[in-house]
């Protein structure tokens, strides 16, 4: 028995795999790591969600549900989107539960893409937007973002990149990796240059919850967006439930519709366990959320203070968990930096570059981790630069 | 300002110069707010969660369902006054329900408690009834878990 000689496809097989296992493959091997490099929560799901999933499970919550979701959570999740955001969205037709924002955008992505169209995608960004792009057979187009402005959205940038081919633009705010939160005044120009160039906007908003300076604006709430955009968002990182795989995608009936296609023939629905232990976290969950979320933002100040001592400056990260500390000070790669902190002080960042070219001179620090590990972290880290000046 | 709070909650030693960090408020003005609180008594005492299980002291304590006749005019606020001044009295509260107040007493031995509830607790005037429960083991003090933590499960590197 020999494996077939025909190729396999070329379109993932052209996909660089994420810079991020190799690291991954090095600290798993390790003992006595402090980890900044991971994206998810340190928190564990709250308490009365996981109580209620276990009497979920008892009383037989072990079946498929409909392919939208149970209605009962898009009720929720739209009722919630409407006085945090101050969108509308019918949960019936305009409101799609996935295993993720994970799935939600692919589904985005391939109901969205032509062959050959184009999606603009400002960097530093999430490892998994490019290679979606691709997956979906559309093209890439990445477009660096200033640090020294903070990594805002900048319509004159994108506005620089646009093609007749240009489908879309997909931006995460708060961001993966840089932690930067737009501003209603950067994303309205953006709306206008999608307006005017006739595109569509792909906006993940994961990390909506933890947003420390000033308030999330959701781009579907900027005026002229709604038509045009599709909402990523889940319940990973707000209620810390990385593992159950639930989140969502909303988007205007027709774009939903293809959206729901795809999901009934490949996923079917998100676990049925999962959609239970969501309705009680919207229910129930929100003085974790506030608490978790006042913990964050403690731990940012705190760190980010520190990077800034040891000459790692970034500009302050208005939300999610992440600080994107540029290391030039250091002399090193991105890579050197991160493979030799992980090596001599065990500490693991994730290198910039795997967020794209203009990551590089740059890694990723995530603060959800306790804040005693964070202090020990940071006196490692200034070890390691010491001996390097 | 309610930060600073949170921050000495759930770490009583943090200094004004950690908590200025934490929250982003001047550590001057942290200070005066302490200050402030302190002697306005919102702040009263700072104060140390000890596993007493842990350490293998044997200490006993006892929450007891006390009965009052209160006094007219003054309701239970005199009775409740005259138990919490006992040393072995760890907490009184004035509860609904059948009991009216519920006080925790603690002492080195079964015996000692036992003792005290009979001659001392018992006998305090208007008090009529009191019905004892010996606490067995603490899963949760003051907020905090007393079980071992739950172990991270993260992998070390995810994007």
């Amino acid at each position: 028995m020999a494996p077939s000689r025909k190729p396999l496809s070329r379109v993932v097989e052209a996909c660089p795999p994420s810079g991020i296992r190799k690291f991954f493959d090095l600290a798993q091997t390790m003992k006595g790591v402090i980890t900044l490099g991971v994206g998810e929560p340190d928190f564990p799901t709250p308490w009365g969600v996981r109580e209620m999933a276990i009497h979920a499970l008892t009383r037989g919550a072990t079946t498929y549900t409909g392919n939208s979701g149970l209605l009962e959570l898009r009720e929720l999740i739209c009722a919630d989107l409407a006085a945090r955001n101050g969108t509308t969205y019918r949960p019936a037709d305009e409101c799609l539960v996935t295993s993720g924002v994970s799935e939600g955008l692919d589904l985005a992505l391939r109901a969205l893409v032509n062959p050959g169209d184009e999606v603009i995608v400002p960097e530093p960004s999430y490892v998994a937007y490019q290679p979606c792009v691709a997956f979906a057979g559309g093209v890439g187009v990445p477009v660096p973002m200033d640090p020294a402005e903070g990594y805002r959205l900048d319509a004159d940038r994108i506005a620089a990149a646009v093609t007749p081919r240009t489908k879309a633009v997909l931006f995460g705010s708060p961001s993966n990796p840089t932690g930067a939160a737009q501003s209603a005044e950067d994303l309205t120009a953006l709306v206008a240059l999608a307006e005017r160039e006739d595109f569509w906007l792909v906006s993940d908003e994961i990390y909506d919850r933890l947003t420390y300076t000033g308030t999330h604006t959701s781009t579907a709430a900027i005026p002229g967006a709604w038509d045009r955009t599709v909402l990523l968002n889940g319940f990973s990182k707000a209620y810390a439930m990385t593992g159950w795989r639930v989140g969502y995608v909303c988007a205007p009936e027709p774009l939903a519709a293809l959206m729901h296609r795809i999901h009934q023939y490949t996923m079917l629905c998100a676990p049925h366990v999962s959609q239970v232990a969501a309705i009680e976290a919207l229910r129930s969950a929100e003085p974790d959320v506030t608490e978790m979320v006042a913990d964050y933002d403690r731990r940012r100040r705190l760190f980010v203070k520190g990077l800034d001592e040891l000459g790692l400056t970034c500009p302050e990260p208005g939300g999610a968990f992440y600080a994107f500390p540029s290391i030039r000070a250091s002399g090193l790669s991105s890579q050197d930096f991160a493979e030799q902190l992980l090596g001599e002080q065990k500490v693991a960042v994730v290198p910039g570059d795997v967020f794209g070219p203009s990551g590089e001179g740059h890694v990723r620090c995530s603060y959800a981790t306790a804040l005693p590990l964070l202090e020990e972290a940071l006196e490692r880290m200034g070890r390691f630069l010491a001996a390097r000046t | 300002m309610r930060e600073i709070l949170s921050v000495l909650e759930s770490d009583a030693r943090a200094t004004p110069e950690r908590i200025a960090a934490l929250t982003g408020i001047a550590e001057d003005e942290v200070r005066a707010a302490i200050a402030a609180w302190e002697a306005d008594g919102v702040i009263r005492r700072y104060k140390t969660v000890i596993d007493r299980d842990r350490l293998g002291e044997d200490r006993v304590t006892a929450f007891v369902d006390v009965t009052v006749a209160p006094e007219r005019g003054r309701g239970f606020d005199d009775v409740a006054e005259r138990i919490a001044r006992f040393r072995e009295i760890r907490a009184v509260h004035l509860v609904s329900g059948a009991q009216d107040l519920r006080v925790e007493v603690e002492g080195s031995s079964m015996k000692e408690v036992a003792d005290f509830v009979a001659q001392k607790l018992s006998g305090v005037e208007r008090v009529t009834a009191t019905s004892t429960h010996f606490l067995l083991r603490r899963y949760k003090d003051d907020g905090q878990l007393l079980t071992d933590p739950e172990p991270d499960q993260r992998l070390s590197v995810m994007p």
